[in-house]
């Protein structure tokens, strides 16, 4: 399955200034596994040393948060707009 | 009696609530809204309710004005600085506006002083720019049951979302706990374009106005997430956390306390 990320903008600097990316996988955590073969270092900023979802951030599937689906089993499909979306701190 | 009226029709007719009803008008005068923090999103906030003819502002800052502030945080000037921000901005408020009442809290906000400040107001401005303070205003306005409007901005980023205690989802909905220390650029690391604070807290501002006006939809259940790079604005939908420790089901937040995890002032 192929799906676009949208980056936010505190980990443009793993992806070279792209705001969106294809990546492949047929869950979640699939797509996260390739985030981070594509562009090292993704995981570990949006997964913790157990391989779970950071609860300071959150993953959309379609604007649904992944939390109240299947968390990172959630399946994608073709098309599917994934959307990371980190607490931001500045004011 | 000529200048007498000449001042009425400036303040009341003139100057404060075009374009809505007296009713309206009379929610406008008696409307009492609270910024934390007067930056760069809590300077547009307070310009803009002050000129709109909010009844009473409320300002809470204990920083004073560093050179680092003037590009986004409008409301001061050069001969400002080292001078406390809260101060500054209401003289400022008060000489512009002076049918605004403008309360001024020379302090930072704590667990001690929140519980005293909070349920005077009708809505509160996250204007704070550390991710503790953030997490300390959601708690505080839950808790205390005042509606508030939460935002964050980083480099060409800004988000904002509306929360009324209990009835929609907080910010620890859908983040639970603080991050971290350095988990997230603190505003000196990733800088701050103005007009991008400017933005993001005009939208603060006009969610405070329908509240108090209670009028239109508030920003509930919705983030509202803009790239400015990219020019791109998208809402993602929110929903409470039964699970929630603050406005969940079963919470073990249950007084306000000081919020643990350490991130960069924005000085």
């Amino acid at each position: 399955m192929s799906v676009r990320v949208r980056v936010p903008t505190p980990l443009r600097r793993f992806t070279a200034g792209a705001e969106e990316v294809g990546v492949s996988g047929e869950t979640i955590g699939h797509v996260v596994e390739d985030l981070d073969r594509k562009f090292p270092g993704m995981k570990e900023r949006v997964c913790d040393e157990q391989g779970r979802v950071r609860r300071f951030v959150n993953i959309y599937v379609n604007g649904d948060d992944i939390r109240f689906l299947s968390s990172l089993e959630t399946p994608v499909k073709d098309g599917d707009e994934v959307a990371i979306v980190p607490a931001i701190a500045g004011g | 009696m000529l200048l007498k009226f000449g001042v009425e029709m400036d303040t009341e007719a003139g100057r404060f609530g075009q374009g809505i009803g007296p009713e309206e008008k009379e929610r406008l005068r008696r409307g009492r809204v609270l910024i934390v923090g007067v930056g760069g999103l809590g300077s547009p906030v307070a310009l803009h309710l002050a000129s709109a003819g909010i009844g009473t502002l409320g300002l809470i800052d204990f920083d004073t004005v560093d050179l680092s502030n003037l590009h986004r945080q409008i409301i001061y000037r050069t001969p400002d600085i080292g001078r406390p921000k809260a101060a500054v901005a209401a003289a400022r408020l008060r000489a512009a506006y002076p049918n605004v009442s403008v309360e001024c809290f020379q302090e930072r906000l704590s667990p001690a002083n929140l519980p005293d400040i909070f349920p005077q107001y009708d809505f509160i401005i996250d204007g704070t720019d550390r991710i503790v303070s953030k997490y300390l205003v959601n708690d505080g306005a839950v808790l205390c049951g005042v509606p508030f409007s939460h935002a964050g901005v980083s480099g060409f980023h800004g988000q904002t979302m509306t929360v009324v205690p209990r009835q929609s989802a907080c910010f620890r909905c859908l983040f639970p706990v603080p991050p971290p220390e350095g988990e997230i650029p603190s505003c000196q690391e990733a800088g701050i374009i103005g007009a991008l604070a400017g933005s993001i807290g005009l939208l603060q501002a006009v969610e405070a106005l329908k509240s108090v006006l209670r009028i239109g939809t508030l920003l509930t259940n919705r983030m509202l997430i803009y790239d400015a790079l990219q020019e791109h604005w998208r809402t993602v939908q929110l929903s409470r956390d039964r699970q929630c420790p603050l406005c969940g089901e079963q919470p073990s937040i249950r007084r306000i306390a000081s919020i643990e995890s350490v991130n960069e002032d924005c000085g």
